[in-house]
């Protein structure tokens, strides 16, 4: 968050990273950009739970993969068009939310994590064995139908324009709830749930409606990825994948609003760049784990914003000292 | 013989008995879980990579030093119980001024390394550790392999030695007293960041234990770590970090439970412990032995 006070500079920066985000695919693979986007906002979907109400999920891979089938099934199967497609896996991933929220709100902190990590292998494991996501193989070649009708996505440069403006609704959506009274509820509740309950609110409906909305999100991202990689995979729904983006949100800067987007870049170059090392990928994300929990916490954005304003950013990262139980 | 529902008395007793073994490493890995998030309040998700650790370490020292099984019982928990306290010194005990949630962080981060570097040196396939006790006994209505039995038995014997260690001796009430109030039982010159140190590595060498145990029935892979860490979690959630017995008691109960589903509705195995825990968040969210804090 950069400061209120000079509104122009704001502006500036936000022009100039939209116009950079509209040049992008003159110079870098758009595979690889709509890759990058799809997990920005998967991402900044995790964010809204860990970074603005202190929840952190350890399951978001079951709402970013089961859309993504839902993604597949409906498109390719039912034939149903790419735009009712992207409805329905939202829709789905933010009804499996609400359920799975309406369980895992019942404990806090570190309980929390250990329900949402369970209740998402429960998902792995009937997609796993049920016969619509095609088991091991997942759903492959995922129809690339024209959006509206109209807008031809077979195009790789054409639907990358499609998943940003998907990535910046998305992203606005968030945006505007951390900034929204709905937002600011939940911050409380991140900084001091017993005062939070003790002022009126009711602490467990602002945590479902945000959990439920984060998972909706998260679904939107996972949906966008299986048209653009026309797959639905058992990837996208395990845990690694939880995981991963925890990890990603982690590097970028927890409850940043630029974080979770600078960490899933960072990332996915990453694993773009090591593709070859094979087993390495996997120690060393662990070590990109250990060494930013142990030397940076507050990940890239947030230490960029300290920096700027030389003191504790004070709009931010989770604060650590608020224990969570 | 019985017969149930057209289910042959082998069927049941057989999944029962691989119920139950399952259900023993369970409990052993849950009570460790217990231990150290009572000390530490850290949710160490390396757990299941410390297990994974305590089967390879096994497999290696058999295969490179030929230390048998039963020395690899005694060295395997107590090399990866020393890798423990190096972590939590060098590391875990950095964190314990911030939210517990870096703990679990860190630990994650921790056990993706494990089993890359697993994978790295044993390939994915895994590898195979002989039974060291093979054979068994027909009991006329079923058959019971020696090595299962005596995981059984020794898997018992060690979960109720750490409850004895800490519910009835007077380390384990060092340890309860510094569970409860750290400052005061430092002020009275107990050297509490040592007893931390030591309840890691503890914890640790167990989750190792359970891994040289469960060597020679599962086929000794990178991921078994992860695969049951996962469970373990439910288990912890349903019966609650707040009672040793408790954590016993479920996870053994689990493991039974996860058996006879096999039996009756094996779509629904894999799954069934996790359907279980959803209904204990409902309808009691402490656990089944824990209390809220």
């Amino acid at each position: 968050m950069i400061a209120r006070a000079m509104p122009w500079r704001d502006t500036a920066i936000r022009l100039t990273a939209l116009a950079l985000l509209l040049l992008a695919p003159a110079f870098i693979y758009p595979v690889f950009l709509m890759k990058v986007l799809c997990f920005a906002l998967f991402a900044s979907a995790f964010n809204l739970l860990i970074g603005y109400v202190g929840l952190l999920s350890f399951g978001h891979a079951m709402f970013f993969g089961f859309a993504a089938y839902v993604m597949g099934h409906t498109v390719k199967v039912l034939g149903w068009p790419t735009e009712a497609g992207l409805l329905a896996a939202t829709l789905a991933a933010g009804a499996i939310g609400a359920v799975v929220g309406l369980i895992a709100i019942r404990r806090q902190g570190i309980y929390f994590a250990m329900v949402t990590l369970a209740l998402a292998q429960m998902v792995y494991f009937y997609c796993l064995q049920s016969p619509f996501t095609g088991g091991e193989d997942g759903i492959q070649a995922i129809p690339r139908r024209p959006l509206f009708g109209v807008i031809d996505i077979a195009n790789d440069l054409t639907l990358y324009y499609v998943v940003l403006a998907i990535f910046l609704a998305g992203f606005a959506l968030i945006n505007r709830t951390i900034h929204s009274p709905f937002g600011q509820v939940l911050k409380a509740i991140r900084e001091n749930e017993p005062r939070a309950i003790s002022l009126g609110y009711h602490v467990n409906r602002y945590k479902l409606v945000a959990f439920t909305l984060s998972a909706a999100l998260a679904g939107l991202a996972g949906a966008t990825k299986a048209i653009v990689f026309q797959l639905a995979s058992l990837t996208d729904v395990q845990w690694q994948m939880s995981g991963e983006v925890v990890l990603m949100t982690l590097v970028g800067g927890l409850g940043t609003v630029l974080g979770p987007s600078v960490g899933a870049a960072v990332i996915i170059t990453m694993q773009n760049y090591l593709k070859g090392l094979g087993e390495w990928v996997l120690v060393i994300q662990g070590l990109i784990f250990v060494a930013t929990v142990m030397l940076f916490r507050r990940g890239v954005v947030g230490e960029i914003a300290a920096l700027l304003k030389r003191a504790p950013a004070s709009g931010g990262a989770v604060k650590p000292e608020a224990a969570a139980h | 013989m019985f017969e149930l529902i057209g289910i042959p008395p082998q069927v049941l007793l057989g999944q029962l008995l691989l119920g139950l073994i399952n259900g023993a490493f369970y409990a052993m890995l849950s009570l460790g879980l217990a231990v150290i998030f009572g000390m530490l309040n850290v949710i160490n998700f390396a757990h299941g990579a410390q297990y994974m650790m305590g089967a390879f370490g096994a497999f290696v020292l058999l295969k490179y030093t030929g230390v048998p099984y039963w020395g690899a019982l005694i060295i395997v928990p107590l090399v990866v119980g020393a890798l423990g306290i190096v972590i939590e010194r060098l590391l875990l005990s950095r964190l314990y001024h911030l939210d517990h949630l870096y703990g679990l962080l860190l630990t994650f981060g921790l056990a993706i390394i494990f089993e890359g570097l697993a994978r790295y040196m044993f390939g994915a396939s895994g590898v195979s550790y002989e039974n060291p006790i093979p054979g068994g006994i027909n009991l006329g209505f079923m058959f019971l392999p020696y090595y299962r039995a005596w995981v059984i038995v020794f898997s018992l014997v060690v979960c109720l030695a750490v409850w004895f260690i800490i519910e009835k001796t007077k380390l384990g009430s060092y340890l309860r007293a510094a569970v409860e109030r750290p400052d005061l039982v430092q002020a009275m010159g107990i050297n509490v960041p040592l007893m931390v140190s030591l309840t890691y590595g503890f914890g640790v060498a167990l989750a190792a234990l359970a891994g040289v145990l469960a060597a020679p029935i599962y086929s000794v892979t990178p991921k078994i770590g992860s695969e049951i860490i996962i469970a373990v979690f439910a288990v912890v959630v349903i019966g609650g970090m707040g009672s040793i017995l408790g954590s016993i008691v479920t996870g053994f109960g689990l493991g039974l439970i996860e058996g006879l589903t096999k039996v009756f509705y094996p779509q629904a195995s894999s799954i069934v412990i996790f359907v279980i825990m959803a209904i204990v968040l409902i309808a009691r969210p402490a656990g089944l032995f824990g209390t809220q804090k």
